[in-house]
């Protein structure tokens, strides 16, 4: 289990380089992962992880370098030679087909002829043997799209230990998952370790590579800077050399000061397109000068309650309250003008228009200010300037208010959105996953920018199913489960107390 | 003629002009469930409709016309997949640009090699896949209730309306019992699901659109030298789209695609029928009723009326491996 083992490595990439057109995604990578071992990458998004795997897995060719597995040279050169060299990986998001069965699902690919009955049998019996060693139960015939994603993401390394794999790279697998789950899978992780396999885990939660790697690599803008054993570093470390500076992981905060409601539900129920109750008669306030923090797994509600308050989507029954005044069903530009600003969940789907120049998304929704034009016509100048000022005081990068919105990072992207929220001085601000896939530097400052927004007397409603970041911004936590509102917390409340009433087993 | 004359003469006619739906809408069912939207069924059944007839009429064999629509129909697809598969364009921008070529082609060759304002000669007999009596027919004719169904609706059909119905269980098999109809069902799903399995999406979703072209060509062949004797200007009117609504109407399902193509057949046949004839109260009702009902039934379907229709769900989005 340890590097001095005298065995050979499972994997050993040597120099592997790769570029994708300007963007030098991986730079002469040297990686050992040794046999039997659980082996983390760490590094924030876009440090060039994924590409790292996907060349492991085939799925890109490096432009340069060499893969090695237990000592001899592969050239792998599509999934199909990776699968056959014994790598098997666990995506992001699961390769499954929804609507075939599980054992459909694993025996795609590897049928064992041209007719599917003989394969069928067998894989029944491989998925039974599987099952008793590993302890992964999974129905062989349920259809994937009514399993829950902590089964689903079972199938998925089923599907690569029936292909023999005895490598196994899993790419952020927890996700999607309730802190119970994530626990699941650990404990099979731990099993598959045990018995021999060796597993890469792809993550940029620094808590997970704590609880269960051996050795951890650190990747930092396409190079790998660090590699250490797990029990000789610390979170602190790694932190650093993830941003090559030392960061702040909590968020300094004094006391809220909490005024009078600014914002109330009363017994909101949201339904989706289908007829789902997704919001179940749903009550809270927020008061000026306070964040509230939804916490939830993703699904339970917590987008349609913030659809339903920012004006996206109509409320089924139930008031929303600014100021006392009764405003669901409202259109989002008069939510606006009453002063509720809204960073929704995701900026690509909602927050920004990709294909605009970043000073277009500077004034999105906000087009219709006589500073920005008059008599239908825009002036371009004042937009630009503006977004200039923006971009300087929110430190987006590059300081270019013409370059193409989809050509900044996420991080930037999402200060873009940010900045174009807050700089309106809101009474109320929603915010949704504010850093999700977002880099810890800016992480940091749009956490910053937060908890000025409420020290300056704002109403903050929070929705995050990052844990860690609701503990750490919130002054008061409401745990959604199922569409209701299933308790109210402290943030100093314990992070299994919350785990567990967020899974629905607790109130 | 009694009703029960008239009903089975309205099924021989129902039969008669589900043939070409069937085989086009299976077509569809292939490339629809590997991801790939056919609008260009239309054009692919004109073109080897075309390519049938010129062939038969110049070989005199109506097996080598057979193979022309066959061939050409599988080019079309071909074609449709250089632009939407290696290309990754957009699938109905490429099928309805395939339905304006063959539609355009077909005209001017006609008129260049034929001169007869884009039709072609009358093909010889023997060219033409001519109706097979099965044993019995006539001796039954006179049978009560059976006689009549035998003699007029099972038997006197030609050889390609045996396969049409044959090719139903036929690609059943090939989606549910096979490696390929495995994969290919997965491919229109989602396709990362069947790359990170070390398959080609690319060469799996060709293949798909040769088994589409394959069944199109007999579509062709079918309304050319096996309805009629001749490549008329336009000749199929219509019926790809029809089979598209059926293919839809169906769910994607093969079994269930027979019985919508011989529903919208019946449709057809029974639009003949009235042509000119009086209805008690409202008296003569338009044909154009007939012939779009079954657009009207398909709309009624997709807006959720009989349970919901849901499309494969990678239908329509070129594949590019993630970054």
């Amino acid at each position: 289990m340890s590097l001095d083992n005298d065995k050979k490595p499972a994997i050993e990439l040597v120099g592997i380089d790769k570029r994708f057109g300007a963007v030098h995604a991986n730079r002469d990578i040297n990686l050992t992962v040794a046999k039997g071992s659980i082996h983390g990458i760490i590094g924030e998004n876009g440090a060039g992880k994924s590409t790292l795997m996907s060349i492991l897995y085939g799925f890109y060719q490096a432009d340069a370098g060499e893969i090695r597995i237990s000592g001899a040279p592969v050239a792998i050169r599509d999934s199909q030679t990776a699968i056959s060299a014994g790598i098997g990986m666990v995506h992001q998001h699961f390769m499954l087909v929804e609507d075939f069965t599980v054992l459909e699902n694993v025996m795609l690919g590897a049928e064992g002829g041209q007719l599917l009955r003989r394969g069928v049998a067998s894989a029944r019996k491989e998925l039974k043997r599987l099952e008793t060693d590993y302890g992964l139960d999974v129905d062989p015939d349920a259809l994937i799209e009514e399993l829950p994603v902590g089964s689903q993401q079972r199938v998925e390394i089923l599907k690569a230990l029936y292909r023999g794999a005895e490598i196994l790279i899993l790419d952020e697998p927890t996700g999607v998952l309730t802190p119970a789950e994530a626990d699941h899978l650990f404990r099979i992780l731990q099993v598959l370790r045990d018995q021999g396999k060796t597993i890469i885990l792809i993550t940029h939660k620094l808590r997970e590579i704590m609880a269960i790697t051996d050795t951890v690599s650190v990747m930092r803008r396409g190079e790998m800077v660090a590699t250490r054993k797990t029990k000789e570093t610390t979170v602190e470390e790694l932190a650093e050399l993830m941003v090559g500076r030392r960061v702040l992981l909590r968020v300094e905060k004094g006391e809220a000061n909490p005024g009078a409601p600014l914002l109330s539900v009363r017994n909101l129920t949201v339904k989706d397109g289908r007829g789902v109750t997704m919001v179940d008669d749903v009550s809270f306030d927020v008061h000026a000068g306070e964040i509230v923090g939804i916490a939830g797994v993703a699904g339970n509600g917590q987008s349609e309650l913030l659809e339903a308050i920012a004006g996206i989507r109509k409320p089924f029954s139930g008031d929303i309250l600014i100021d006392g005044k009764p405003v669901a069903g409202v259109d989002p530009a008069r939510l606006r003008a009453l002063g509720l600003a809204h960073i929704p969940e995701d900026r690509h789907h909602m927050g920004l228009v990709l294909k605009f120049e970043e000073y277009e998304n500077s004034i999105l929704g906000y087009h219709r200010d006589p500073r920005y034009g008059r008599g239908g016509l825009l002036d371009l100048d004042a937009i630009r300037k503006d977004a200039e000022e923006k971009i300087a005081k929110y430190d987006i990068r590059p300081p270019n208010p013409r370059l193409k919105t989809a050509n900044f990072s996420g991080g930037n992207q999402q200060k873009i959105v940010v900045a174009r929220e807050i700089e309106r001085d809101p009474k109320m601000l929603l915010v949704g996953q504010p850093t999700r896939g977002v880099d810890i530097g800016a992480i940091e400052f749009i956490h910053r920018r937060i908890v000025e927004m409420r020290d300056a007397g704002k109403a903050v409603l929070l929705v995050s199913v990052e844990l860690d970041e609701i503990r750490a911004l919130s002054d008061r936590i409401l745990v959604m489960f199922a569409g209701k509102v299933v308790g109210e917390k402290t943030p100093d409340a314990g992070e299994q107390t919350l785990g567990l009433m967020m899974a629905g087993i607790a109130a | 003629m009694d009703n029960y004359e008239i009903f089975v003469s309205m099924l021989g006619s129902t039969v008669r002009l589900s043939i070409p739906l069937i085989f086009t809408a299976l077509a569809g069912l292939f490339s629809e469930r590997a991801g790939i939207f056919d609008i260009g069924l239309e054009g692919k059944m004109l073109a080897s409709a075309f390519a049938a007839a010129c062939v038969a009429y110049a070989t005199g064999n109506a097996w080598l016309g057979l193979l022309a629509g066959i061939g050409i129909s599988i080019l079309f697809g071909l074609i449709h997949g250089f632009a939407s598969i290696t290309n990754r364009g957009n699938q109905i921008v490429s099928g309805v640009a395939l339905n304006f070529v063959a539609a355009g082609l077909t005209v001017v060759l006609g008129q260049a090699w034929f001169s007869q304002g884009g039709r072609t000669p009358q093909v010889p007999n023997g060219a033409r896949f001519d109706p097979i009596i099965l044993p019995g027919a006539e001796a039954m004719r006179h049978v009560p209730i059976i006689g009549p169904l035998y003699s007029q609706v099972i038997s006197g059909n030609n050889i390609l309306t045996y396969i049409a119905f044959l090719m139903v269980p036929l690609s059943w098999w090939v989606l549910y019992r096979t490696r390929f109809g495995l994969r290919l069902r997965a491919v229109g799903e989602n396709p990362g699901a069947v790359d990170t399995a070390g398959i080609s999406v690319t060469w799996l979703r060709y293949r798909a659109l040769i088994v589409a072209g394959f069944l199109c060509g007999f579509s062709g062949a079918y309304l050319a030298i096996a309805q009629s004797a001749a490549f008329i200007n336009n000749m199929s009117a219509g019926k790809g789209y029809i089979a598209l609504a059926a293919l839809i109407f169906a769910k994607w399902k093969p079994v269930p695609v027979m019985f919508a193509c011989l529903l919208f057949g019946f449709l057809d046949a029974f639009a003949n029928f009235m042509q000119g004839k009086q209805l008690p109260l409202v008296g003569e009702v338009p044909v154009q009723i007939f012939q779009a009902l079954p657009y009207i039934l398909t709309c009624v379907l997709l807006a959720g009326f009989i349970g919901v229709a849901r499309p494969p769900k990678a239908g329509g989005v070129p594949y590019t491996k993630e970054r």
